[in-house]
């Protein structure tokens, strides 16, 4: 191929918007254009995008299926219905490593730099983050819920069911500011396996498959305390699903710590990921 | 003559490691700038200090007749870069990242999608469809690399080490690109370790070394001052090879330098350009029994003068074609 004699044609004219509001709009299309990105990509994988939705559909079915035979919840109630809300934490948790992916890849492509050296607003590098991450674990989230249904799961009403899918998604927000800051802190695209395994024992050290109340005392307080095992234990309350027995404080204020467990996650990794950005320039 | 980048005094370090020594550099408008340089000599981060990714320590920087530190994002409204491998979106096809780089220069639609078709024309990719980018050679990802540096016609287009791992086709290709945007008069700053490359693309070379610069001027200017001619000698017997650029060199009396280059049977010695200088060599290495089948009287190349500047051979992994 010969490249063009021609000359580039003129430089098209863009205002630039001053003041904050002007800032604050661009800002604003700048996510939405940045989370467009990502929407395309699914557009152009449609296999990538199916494989994430239906990988804890999978989890859902094998665990019913293959273990729940010989699963009793203590206190009674059906696995299934103890299952459902457990299995859609663990999808909340998966998208640590879907944001860390993305976050390591652009840094290691050099997108990242590209974005950096752009008129645009910076803030949207990571905002396009956030939101394209959100829609994603929100479409897997009810994918998975419709699976459970299906299986003979049945939430406790819209109302509950909302306030069930806003607890699961502010834990996706912790969880994503922890993915950003991994994702800045590592840049190996190899390190991400070490995350995508060490996600299991996170999620089976909770009461997402099993009750706390099963497992050996001083092991049942650490994953009594697990994060998403507040998650979880709420979204069974607002559910009327079994949530076992025994527990302590923390299970007893499961659904407090569902809220103040993703805020505390959330400050602290955004504040570390913010540094960490800055420090991208140092 | 104008100044598209003007740099006094740049320092730069990490920790207690200086990477930028008080680093000064004029690229006038619409010319090429080459900064050559062994890894670590500071090349990169002087590009991205240039570039607004990085914050210098010290010293004033001004690209486009902006100073970056005080003003990043007007900085960025008037330059490109073109990193060192090419930052596109692989699962993305080479309009759609024309469109979605348009997009976040703040073109609206009509206007992204109208800037993507023009660029696409400009770098010869009109014809590449929907095709990912992921299923490119090198070189064609690299061009839509440098057409994406080009969303706003910059006035100072960046590009950090273009044709590294390419193959000669795709250098050839990175090069036409380069110069039809020359012609078009926009001022580039390359990086290089292809010496090649810099005599081939610009107007003006500056050597980084260590973080400092080493030498600058033009490639004629930087090969003369290191001293004009080169003697390249094939001796019959490589054992004497090396015995034979010592005398050589004695008998040619050239700059005194690095000693000189023994490959194999080919020896290259500095000469004093003189009458009869090349019969007095060929007699010495026959006074002392060393049989000479080829004789070459040349000027230095660039290379020479890298070599001389630096102190060290240059580090080119492969050789350009």
């Amino acid at each position: 191929m010969t490249a063009t004699a021609q000359l580039p044609a003129p430089a098209p004219v863009v205002p630039e918007r001053e003041g904050w509001t002007g800032r604050l709009r661009w800002a604003v299309a700048d996510a939405l254009t940045v989370t467009a990105r990502d929407v395309a990509h699914w557009r152009r994988q449609p296999g990538a995008l199916l494989v994430g939705l239906l990988f804890p559909v999978l989890m859902l079915v094998m665990f019913l299926y293959l273990l729940g035979g010989g699963m009793a919840v203590p206190g009674g109630g059906s696995y299934r219905d103890f299952l459902v809300p457990g299995v859609l934490g663990l999808a909340v948790v998966f998208g640590l490593e879907a944001t860390m992916t993305a976050v390591v890849t652009d840094v290691g492509r050099g997108i990242t730099d590209r974005f950096r050296s752009m008129p645009m607003a910076p803030s949207a590098v990571v905002a396009g983050r956030c939101l394209a991450d959100l829609a994603s674990s929100a479409l897997g989230l009810a994918v998975l819920a419709l699976a459970g249904v299906l299986v003979g799961w049945r939430p406790d009403g819209v109302g509950p069911a909302v306030a069930a899918f806003g607890l699961l998604l502010l834990l996706r927000v912790g969880f994503l500011w922890f993915g950003i800051w991994l994702g800045l802190l590592v840049r190996d695209p190899a390190s991400v396996t070490a995350v995508q395994i060490l996600v299991w024992p996170f999620a089976f050290l909770s009461n997402a498959f099993v009750a706390t109340s099963t497992m050996p005392g001083w092991l049942a307080t650490v994953a009594e305390w697990n994060p998403l095992a507040a998650t979880v234990t709420a979204v069974r309350r607002l559910s009327g699903d079994p949530v076992g027995t025994g527990g302590g404080w923390a299970t007893e204020h499961a659904t407090l710590l569902a809220v103040v467990w993703p805020v505390v996650l959330s400050v602290v990794f955004a504040t570390l990921a913010v540094r960490r950005w800055q420090g991208l320039s140092r | 003559m104008e100044a598209a980048v003007q740099v006094r005094g740049l320092t730069k370090r990490y920790g207690d490691r200086v990477v930028l020594d008080g680093v000064d550099l004029d690229v006038a408008s619409g010319s090429v700038c080459a900064l050559l340089g062994p890894n670590g000599a500071g090349k990169t981060t002087t590009v991205r200090v240039l570039t607004t990714l990085l914050r210098p320590d010290g010293g004033r920087v001004e690209v486009a007749g902006v100073d970056v530190r005080a003003h990043p994002r007007e900085v960025r409204r008037r330059i490109g870069l073109v990193g060192q491998q090419p930052a596109v979106d692989d699962v993305l096809g080479a309009r759609e990242n024309l469109v979605l780089f348009s997009r976040l220069h703040h073109l609206d639609r009509r206007a992204a999608r109208r800037r993507a078709g023009e660029l696409l024309e400009l770098v010869g990719l009109a014809d590449t469809g929907s095709k990912p980018v992921r299923q490119f050679s090198g070189g064609i990802r690299r061009r839509l690399d440098i057409a994406a540096g080009l969303v706003l016609a910059p006035q100072v287009l960046f590009l950090d080490e273009p044709t590294t791992g390419l193959d000669p086709a795709g250098r050839r290709d990175v090069w036409e690109a380069v110069r039809a945007l020359v012609a078009g008069g926009t001022t580039v700053l390359l990086t290089t370790q292809y010496l090649e490359e810099a005599e081939q693309l610009a107007d003006d070379v500056c050597v980084l070394d260590g973080g400092r610069v080493a030498a600058r001027g033009t490639p004629r200017e930087l090969t003369a001052a290191v001293g004009g001619d080169r003697l390249e000698l094939v001796v019959d017997d490589p054992a004497r090879a090396t015995e034979a650029a010592d005398l050589a060199g004695r008998v040619a009396s050239g700059p005194p330098g690095p000693p000189p280059p023994v490959r194999g049977t080919r020896v290259t010695v500095a000469v004093a350009r003189r009458p009869g200088v090349v019969g007095d060599v060929v007699r010495a290495l026959d006074g002392a029994g060393i049989g000479v089948d080829d004789v070459l009287l040349r000027p230095a190349t660039l290379d020479e003068a890298y070599l001389r500047i630096t102190g060290r051979p240059d580090q080119r992994t492969e050789v350009p074609a």
